[in-house]
């Protein structure tokens, strides 16, 4: 049985990065921005606070990417673990790949299939109460972008774990501001998260979700707390290439050669 | 059905810890023998449905054999896409209850008849729907499917009396039961109306017409072999059911026939009108959509007098 986190070094930020630069330019596909903007979390949440000896362990802390269009970067992060092979990783986009836009369950290490937004902590508190009742220690951690917040369905879930005190049940909201077609504050503003979640009944505090080892101590100090614990995480979309930074354009677009270049000297610097 | 419904996962439940019973906040005089008896593995999730199909998924892939029941178009339909990418996309045994099928819920009016879950749920790969012609029927069906490892969609009443004669609880998974024979028609039927259909061959019987009745009770897997067996054997099939004619029995049937390539013809009694605004009792809307076994026989005796169909 898993108990205790372990630090892999081999899971940062920058490494994340890179190896999504790469493959969305060898795919010639977007999302790019979106897969940026969580790769300081992924890297805080694979890189030591999961509990997770092997995917196929059946007391392993769980993970649900609610927001499913940036597979990529968790695709990225499961190479990065070991438990991808390159030559897979390689296939992103490709025909006849699990590794799609939107992660497949049938890959090892994707816990549960995702893609339409608003609802995955469904999925994640069904499993955090399945913890529970099957008596085991295993956690379920989250990640749903701001606009989910959008959907009616995630404050569904948001109630059902606050009404089952579903303290194994940690969620990251990336707050980078923006969706596909604009700025959040333009569309459906989400002001005074960490409030709103508060209010709903859940542990909720704002991180930096750029700070691996501050969003690591905020998961570790929340766990004594009974409630689920919501890391309101503000993040910048596009996190580490200048020209993506807060441009929704990178929420679809693929880069040129001569932009991927760019990107990767500065993500090389970050 | 719904009675047989609490009382025979009751009794499964003692037997299997995994089993849990979820309710959008229904069942109010049905759900109280499981609930006191397992308070443990029931769950109020209150009103949401779609939550508490995603819920379900993630018991589900814990170990769990979640039945959420609701009301039948609230259970399928609000819930549609969290069913397709939760247990059907994950192959996970979530047993989703929808009560009220057909017009059962008749004065409660359409936001509340099932009249399209059946259609609309049929097209999910690897969804079984259980839709039982009787309480007998219900129980058998609960006890041969239970704790198979797909998602399945039981389709049930509010009846617990009325039985089909000559069904005797009889059901097995991808099979038509025949419950009458007949040579001049067959009527495949679907669900609750199931007796209603019996009682117009009867009446058939005694104006020289004989007919064939055939139960349907499951799709996926349908039973298109058993079908395509009655529709050699018949110059006439008809197919009725408490529900939208487009996606379900007659689609079914229709799609059977043509891919058999049998001579068979093939009428398909069911719901092909908008909701008007004025609403009544489940005999009420049987009539409007010739339903009743008055108008199942007037409508055989017409096409075996050659009129117009």
């Amino acid at each position: 049985m898993t108990t205790s986190s372990e630090t892999h070094r081999s899971v940062t930020g920058r490494r994340i990065r890179e190896h999504v630069l790469r493959e969305s330019r060898r795919a010639n596909v977007g999302h790019i921005g979106s897969s940026l903007s969580i790769a300081d979390i992924l890297a805080a949440l694979y890189g030591g606070i999961l509990r997770v000896g092997s995917p196929e362990d059946p007391d392993r802390d769980r993970f649900v990417l609610s927001k499913g269009h940036a597979a990529l970067a968790l695709y990225v992060t499961l190479f990065l673990r070991g438990w991808l092979p390159e030559s897979e990783l390689a296939t992103y986009c490709g025909d006849d790949s699990l590794l799609g836009v939107h992660p497949a369950s049938e890959l090892p290490g994707i816990d549960f299939s995702t893609g339409s937004l608003g609802q995955g902590l469904s999925l994640a508190a069904g499993a955090a109460l399945a913890a529970r009742m099957s008596g085991s220690r295993r956690r379920v951690f989250a990640l749903v972008s701001d606009a989910e917040l959008n959907e009616g369905s995630t404050w569904e879930a948001v109630m059902f774990a606050a009404q089952h005190r579903l303290s194994n049940l940690y969620l990251f909201v990336d707050l980078n501001g923006q969706q596909a077609l604009g700025y959040t504050r333009d569309v459906m503003a989400i002001e005074n998260p960490v409030e709103r979640f508060t209010a709903f009944g859940w542990d909720a505090e704002e991180v930096d979700g750029h700070d691996v080892p501050a969003m690591t101590s905020a998961v570790a100090a929340a766990e004594t707390d009974p409630r689920p614990h919501v890391f309101v995480a503000r993040t910048v979309f596009g996190r580490g290439v200048s020209y993506m930074n807060g441009q929704i354009k990178w929420h679809y677009w693929p880069m040129s050669e001569e932009e991927f270049a760019q990107a990767m000297r500065e993500v090389a610097e970050t | 059905m719904r009675a047989t419904f609490a009382k025979t996962l009751t009794e499964i439940a003692r037997e299997d810890k995994r089993v849990l019973l979820l309710t959008a906040d229904l069942g109010y005089m049905a759900l109280e023998p499981f609930a006191e008896a397992f308070p443990e593995q029931f769950i109020n999730v209150g009103v949401a449905e779609q939550n508490m199909v995603g819920i379900a998924t993630g018991l589900a892939d814990g170990g769990f054999i979640p039945f959420l029941y609701s009301i039948a178009p609230f259970a399928s339909l609000r819930a549609y896409e969290f069913i397709r990418n939760g247990p059907v996309l994950h192959r996970l045994p979530v047993r989703i209850v929808g009560v009220g099928a057909g017009f059962e819920y008749g004065t409660a009016g359409p936001t509340h008849h099932g009249i399209d879950d059946a259609a609309a749920l049929r097209p999910q790969p690897g969804l079984t729907i259980i839709t039982p012609a009787d309480a007998l029927q219900m129980r058998s069906a609960m006890l041969a499917t239970w704790d198979g490892d797909g998602p399945i969609y039981y389709r049930i009443g509010k009846e617990e009396k009325v039985v089909v004669p000559g069904l005797d609880g009889r059901f097995r998974l991808g099979r038509a039961e025949t419950v009458r024979e007949g040579n001049d028609l067959a009527f495949v039927v679907m669900g609750a109306l199931a007796p209603e259909v019996c009682a117009a061959a009867e009446q058939l019987s005694e104006r020289g017409i004989s007919a064939t009745v055939a139960v349907v009770s499951s799709f996926n897997p349908s039973p298109v072999e058993d079908l395509a067996l009655l529709a050699q054997a018949h110059r006439l099939l008809v197919s009725v059911e408490a529900q939208h004619v487009d996606g379900a029995l007659g689609s079914l049937v229709a799609e059977t026939i043509a891919e058999a390539g049998t001579a068979s013809k093939l009428v398909r009694i069911g719901v092909r009108r908008s909701p008007q605004g004025r609403s009544g009792s489940q005999r009420f809307y049987h009539a409007l959509h010739d339903l009743s076994q008055t108008a199942i026989v007037e409508r055989v005796l017409s096409l075996a007098a050659g009129e117009p169909v």
